[in-house]
């Protein structure tokens, strides 16, 4: 089910965490909060859970105005970060608990939770354990049992805080897959909070970046990486070279095929991968230093210094694929020349 | 780098090793001083309360507790439990749940204030009751034109007693409260849960050995407590008499089988107090 929330803000004292936030999350979304530490995104999170109160603005569930209702009258399932799970109940029992609490009427019988249970650890895979103790569990068995947990209620929707965060991390890897698969199947309106930009990049189908209670950008993941809107996503969305344009700096771009367009702002920011590495001379290719290099598996991160005009060094980092690096027979201490393709221009 | 290190590294294993391998004296005599102190000062004066109290045969140590002052000790000692613990353990659990759960202002004076009993001596906090109760207190007027009685009377125990042993199950379960957050209650409400039904199924489960042992220390303190009863209490024979303030009255009368047979039942509840707490210590260190 949809979620609406209108002009959210929220303080702590004299902080400011939130700041006016609206945001419209479609039926069947798999939205990400992304931010770093101390944004709001976790309060945000809470807010729509009515774990925490708004001091202004409406949290709207499916058309349904829940701002004045408490945590347990909405309706949502929650993961926490650090999966909260009973600590002496059984597997079985922890997911059994949301209908066992509900009132008499509603209550199924005792027959049909322990089919529902079941039928629910088997699509988190982990029907094998419903008679051991949370701690009996390791780190990504816990988290996927709170999930069954709260898939229990049949929640509108469904909020999850840091799922992963507390997971190594191939677990973690193996889990965003998994999440992703099992929003796919149940289409349940989802919300997750991270400060990884690649697990939003990964799991998300809409990613909402926050900063300092403010919603900075939201779209699609290839949206947010391809068009940021400002320095802020652009610098917190993957790597990023940032070139303010003195003018030495003015030059070197030029010389390295990047014309700045007037009136679009004064700072560059490049990705790695949009600059390009060539050992022979040409009149279009900036001069810099090949320094170091290491391997991220298929792409070679390469560290590079550009000399300037001051007699100092400033740090340039270039991608490219392995066998395209190997090709150019480089060694440390080379002079080479630097061809960039685009560049994002903010004020 | 490496070369400065690899000395001082063995230096630390030499040294470590040593102090892992005192002499055999060393050990030993430490050993034999804790064991001889242990003896002096515990086992001693526990095997002398149980010598005198059966010094002129078991038929003496029987009557001398059948007696009506003594029993009417026991009864008043059970009733200052009996209703101190269960009131103790109620304000326990909720001046707990409010530190550990909620913010508001004064949290931290609301912390100290609870260690209060622990810090004051049992005189002076029986001696407050006085000046609030007593025949010249502040409310001492009001008290006498309506004709009750607080201080040396059962109230006036109970109302010390209370006091004294207050910080005994607020003080288990803050830390542990604290030390396990509010996940698993937040966990509940979310799943539909009502804040009665999270309390019982989620937050007592996990308190409950340390409610447990909270309460059994506090029992402990509410048979024993001496110094703030004896202030409030005016040692009236069979009447405002709890077994430790019994004790004394029996000893300074030359009563001493009478003396050591109450000392005995005290002794006793401290021994079974003390296995109770060992269990419901490896109970949670096991859990």
């Amino acid at each position: 089910m949809s979620i609406l929330l209108s002009d959210i803000s929220k303080n702590f004292g004299t902080f400011a965490a939130l700041n006016h936030i609206n945001l419209d999350v479609p039926e069947g979304e798999l939205v990400a909060l992304l931010g770093p530490s101390g944004c709001g995104k976790t309060t945000l999170l809470r807010i729509i859970a009515g774990l925490e109160h708004t001091d202004k603005g409406r949290v709207i569930i499916n058309g349904q105005d829940k701002t004045e209702q408490t945590v347990s009258q909405r309706g949502i399932g929650f993961v926490f970060q650090h999966y909260a799970l009973f600590r002496h109940m059984t597997v079985f029992e922890n997911v059994a608990f949301g209908l066992r609490v509900k009132p008499r009427k509603d209550r199924p019988s005792n027959d049909v939770i322990a089919k529902k249970v079941h039928s629910l650890l088997e699509l988190v895979q982990l029907d094998w354990l419903h008679n051991r103790y949370p701690d009996q569990l390791s780190g990504g068995q816990r988290q996927r049992i709170a999930l069954a947990r709260a898939l229990a209620v049949e929640p509108s929707v469904l909020l999850l805080d840091e799922p992963f965060g507390a997971l190594d991390a191939s677990v973690r890897k193996d889990l965003r897959q998994w999440l992703r698969n099992l929003h796919h199947e149940l289409h349940v309106t989802s919300i997750f909070v991270t400060h990884d930009q690649e697990e939003a990049m990964e799991v998300a189908s809409r990613v909402v970046v926050l900063n300092h209670g403010q919603i900075e950008q939201q779209g699609s993941p290839s949206d947010i990486y391809d068009h940021p809107a400002n320095a802020f996503v652009s610098k917190f969305i993957g790597q990023t070279n940032i070139f303010d344009l003195d003018e030495h700096d003015n030059d070197w771009l030029q010389t390295a095929g990047l014309l700045q367009p007037s009136q679009q702002g004064k700072i560059a920011h490049v990705r790695p991968h949009d600059i390009i590495i060539k050992k022979t001379d040409n009149h279009h290719t900036a001069p810099a230093t090949l320094k170091d290099w290491q391997h991220l598996g298929a792409l070679i991160r390469i560290e590079l210094v550009k000399n300037e005009s001051n007699g100092s060094d400033a740090p340039v980092f270039a991608e490219m694929p392995n066998d395209q690096f190997k090709q150019l027979e480089l060694t440390k201490g080379d002079k080479v020349k630097l061809k960039i393709r685009q560049a994002h221009w903010f004020h | 780098m490496h070369t400065a290190a690899q000395p001082l590294n063995k230096d630390k294993v030499v040294t470590q090793q040593h102090a892992l391998q005192d002499p055999i004296w060393v050990r030993w005599g430490l050993i034999a001083i804790a064991i001889s102190f242990i003896s002096l000062f515990i086992c001693v004066p526990l095997g002398l309360v149980i010598f005198q109290a059966f010094s002129k045969g078991l038929q003496a140590y029987w009557s001398a507790l059948s007696n009506t002052d003594t029993l009417s000790a026991i009864k008043l000692t059970l009733l200052v439990a009996v209703i101190t613990v269960p009131l103790n353990t109620l304000f326990g659990v909720v001046s707990a749940w409010a530190i550990t759960r909620f913010e508001f202002k004064g949290k931290s004076f609301l912390t100290t204030l609870i260690d209060i009993p622990f810090s004051v001596s049992p005189v002076i906090s029986g001696f407050i009751f006085v000046l609030l109760f007593g025949a010249e207190g502040w409310f001492g007027k009001i008290l006498v034109e309506h004709d009750i009685k607080i201080i040396f009377a059962a109230p006036g125990i109970i109302l010390a007693t209370l006091f004294i042993t207050f910080p005994f199950v607020a003080r288990q379960l803050i830390p542990l409260m604290q030390e396990m957050g509010n996940q698993e209650e937040e966990a509940a409400l979310s799943l539909g849960a009502s804040g009665w039904k999270t309390f019982f199924s989620v937050t007592l489960p996990n308190i409950k050995w340390a409610l447990l042992y909270g309460v059994l220390l506090c029992n402990a303190r509410a048979m024993g407590e001496f110094g703030a009863v004896s202030v409030v209490s005016g040692h009236i024979r069979g009447m405002t008499n709890t077994l430790p303030l019994h004790v004394e009255v029996s000893y300074n009368d030359y009563d001493v089988v009478s003396a050591f047979a109450s000392a005995s039942i005290l002794a006793a509840l401290a021994i079974v107090t003390l296995i109770l707490k060992t269990a419901l210590e490896w109970k949670q260190a096991n859990r």
